[in-house]
């Protein structure tokens, strides 16, 4: 398929990603890696593209150019596939959603454990083990119980990564994490996503947070409007 | 300025009402009140100009207005015929006559004429029967049929505690042979002129008409308590037309004479004095206020129960069905959605009054579903197109970027609508579906059409005994309210509980 990519051990490939909007270019030949135990920061103005990138990686947004591959599974220009046909690629990566998305219904707890239960198939008992480890892990332990509506910023973004992390997938996005916090919820951000890549994930986060991504990225890909995106 | 012009418009006004006035009082009228719904011989739209109407009664009606003097003319008035008492009292018109009949309990009431007709209360039953049955006896568990707050129905209602009958109670004269014929009920009490005519209609075939009748009863006209005196001109006109064989004439060209019209007339002009027909059951002299609400609470708890039995089903099967509806137009592909969209047009459309009459008269030749389930179809397939445009409206209302958190967590389309998107819809679905329980609860006294006592026709019953809308209109209310505000109630709470928007 396509032409032969060049060997990488990285666990997310973007090569030469082209989006559009209609007849607007929003991407125009974005690539960039992630390997295991990196966190990398993807970054630019507002309206720049930067979701629209980590949504084709999850597979939420159509691309027509390009190719994306992440830990061996492939995504081709077209149509987002069926739900069914995309199982393998939603067991390798998970997505922090700006604003945190969590399921308004249920408590926080129950947010963490539905795809275990539902999807893996988990036990109860099993599936809630694994979200209490998480969300503590985070800080958030004592908040199982709690609606996401009873939730500050920072306890909801907490809860919604403990949400994507459930499922184990090896990489992590996340878009704008740093927009709903204070300074110092930052820093314990930052040192929460460096544990995460210790252990062996890979992140993608987009931010405009220049001083979040210094801090705490080990890379940084700047987008601009109308530019060909490149490691910086 | 405008205080002037406002005063010579109120005097515009005047003048014209007055005019009208002076206008009405030209052509002397007598207003006389009957439901043509009843149909001939006793009033029916004349086929030839269905803005008039014919039939005996309206050649009596005539007769009487001729009879009255200065130049009267009796002009017809359309009631509701189980409402002619009411009305006449109101004073919608002068004098009721349709087949009204005389008992104790209307001449205790109203003003009301001497009888002008002798009927004969006879039983109707299936061919096959008619060696098996000869009167109420020979009907113990078996279903009978005839007009509601009628003397047939005050005869069934004593023989259900003396033999064992099951009364059915219909609101019109037609049905209850055709569904004598249909096997819904197994046999009909009624009037013989109108069992004749049903059985003239079928081509004399279906059924058979019992030679014995169960009673003899009479037609009488109806006038408010306060015109005693019209009351005694009537009957003179009444008296005079019995005796110059102008009654006689008119029961002759529409084919009711018969030896005991004569008899009655007899009768009447030797003495005067005939009994009238009571159904066994007196009617209740004025009975204290109270002793008369107790004795009734019995009935009312009953139909209270039938309705929110009937309310409860319905909407069980609005929602079930409903959800079908509602997925079928938002995930069903061409066909599907297509035929979605035209039920819930079509069922929104269209009075759920016809959607009973169809699914349970329209249908008999099909399926022949009792009454209670008829009842429960009809109002819950009703209801179900209201559901479903809910849920479509509350499924839609839910955030894609839900839907989308749902999706990079791995989920199929059919689990994000059962753990996800369905849940969160409820929330939004909630106070629109109260409302329409609430709506459900009181439209389910539309199913009395189709034979089910429920609470308003209890109640209707009920006011028709006592004569008088205002205690059991009350009571009826109460129950409504009794059954209807507990839920707003539960709703607000679930409301909070899930925290909905």
């Amino acid at each position: 398929m396509g032409s032969p990519l060049s060997v990488s051990t990285a666990l997310l490939v973007i090569d030469r990603l082209c989006v559009r909007y209609d007849t607007r270019d929003v991407l125009r030949a974005l690539s960039l890696e992630v390997a295991r135990g990196e966190v990398v920061a993807l970054m630019g103005p507002s309206g720049v593209g930067k979701t629209t990138a980590l949504r084709a990686v999850a597979a939420l947004q159509p691309f027509h150019d390009g190719r994306i591959v992440v830990d061996g599974e492939v995504l081709v220009p077209g149509p987002v596939p069926p739900e069914s046909r995309l199982q393998a690629l939603r067991r390798r990566v998970g997505l922090v959603f700006q604003g945190h998305a969590l399921f308004e219904h249920l408590t926080a707890l129950d947010n963490v454990t539905l795809a275990l239960r539902h999807v893996l198939g988990r036990s109860r008992a099993e599936a809630e083990a694994v979200a209490m480890e998480l969300l503590a892990s985070l800080d958030v332990g004592t908040r199982a119980g709690a609606w996401p509506r009873q939730l500050s910023g920072g306890e909801a973004q907490r809860v919604a990564i403990a949400r994507a992390l459930a499922p184990d997938p090896p990489l992590l996005l996340m878009d704008e994490p740093t927009a709903a916090l204070d300074p110092a919820r930052r820093g314990a951000l930052g040192e929460a996503l460096r544990r995460l890549a210790k252990g062996g994930r890979g992140l993608l986060v987009a931010t405009h947070d220049a001083e979040f991504a210094r801090a705490h990225a080990d890379r940084i890909v700047k987008l601009l409007p109308g530019e060909d995106a490149g490691p910086s | 300025m405008i205080v002037a012009r406002t005063l010579g418009a109120t005097g515009l006004v005047v003048c014209f009402l007055a005019r009208l006035a002076a206008q009405g009082e030209r052509p002397p009228l007598l207003l006389w009140g009957g439901d043509a719904e009843g149909g001939a011989p006793f009033v029916e739209a004349d086929p030839a100009d269905p803005s008039q109407v014919r039939g005996f009664d309206v050649e009596v009606a005539e007769r009487i207005a001729h009879g009255l003097g200065g130049g009267r003319t009796a002009r017809f008035l359309q009631v509701q015929w189980s409402a002619i008492d009411q009305s006449v009292e109101r004073g919608d018109f002068t004098v009721g006559l349709s087949g009204v009949e005389d008992t104790p309990a209307r001449r205790a009431r109203h003003a009301v004429t001497i009888p002008y007709f002798e009927f004969r209360e006879v039983l109707a039953v299936r061919s096959q029967d008619r060696d098996r049955v000869h009167g109420l006896a020979d009907l113990r568990g078996r279903r009978v049929a005839t007009l509601g707050a009628t003397i047939a129905y005050d005869l069934l209602l004593a023989a259900r505690d003396s033999t064992g009958v099951i009364p059915v109670s219909y609101d019109d004269d037609v049905h209850p042979y055709s569904d004598l014929v249909a096997e819904r009920v197994d046999a009909v009490l009624l009037d013989h002129i109108i069992a004749q005519r049903a059985l003239r209609r079928r081509g004399g075939t279906g059924f058979a008409i019992l030679s014995q009748p169960v009673a003899v009863g009479h037609y009488v006209g109806v006038l408010a308590r306060a015109d005693s005196a019209l009351r005694d001109s009537v009957d003179a006109v009444l008296r005079e037309a019995m005796r110059d064989g102008t009654l006689e004439h008119i029961f002759r060209r529409w084919g009711v004479w018969d030896a005991s019209q004569g008899a009655l007339f007899d009768r009447i002009l030797r003495s005067g004095a005939i009994t009238p027909t009571a159904g066994p059951s007196p009617a209740p002299a004025p009975a204290p206020a109270a002793r008369a609400v107790t004795a009734y609470l019995p009935s009312l708890a009953r139909a209270a129960g039938v309705t929110a039995v009937i309310s409860v089903l319905s909407m069980a099967l609005a929602v079930a069905v409903g959800l079908g509806l509602a997925s079928g137009r938002l995930y069903g592909r061409g066909g599907l959605r297509m035929a979605t969209t035209v039920y819930i047009e079509v069922v929104r459309g269209t009075p759920v009054l016809l959607q009973l009459f169809v699914i349970y008269y329209g249908l008999a030749g099909v399926v022949r579903l009792p009454a209670f389930l008829a009842a429960v179809l009809g109002l819950g397939l009703n209801y179900a197109a209201y559901e479903a445009e809910i849920y479509r409206g509350a499924l839609q209302a839910v955030s894609s970027t839900q839907l989308e958190a749902a999706r990079t967590l791995g989920f199929s389309e059919a689990q994000i609508l059962r753990l996800v998107r369905g849940p969160q819809a409820l929330r939004y679905a909630l106070a629109p579906m109260t409302n329409d329980f609430v709506a459900l609860l009181k439209d389910s006294s539309l199913v009395s059409v189709i034979t089910v006592v429920e609470l308003t026709k209890q109640t209707a019953i009920y006011a028709t005994n006592v004569g008088s809308w205002i205690v059991p209109g009350a009571l009826c209310a109460v129950v409504y309210l009794v059954m209807s505000l507990p839920l707003a109630q539960l709703a607000r709470r679930l409301e909070r509980r899930w925290g909905a928007p």
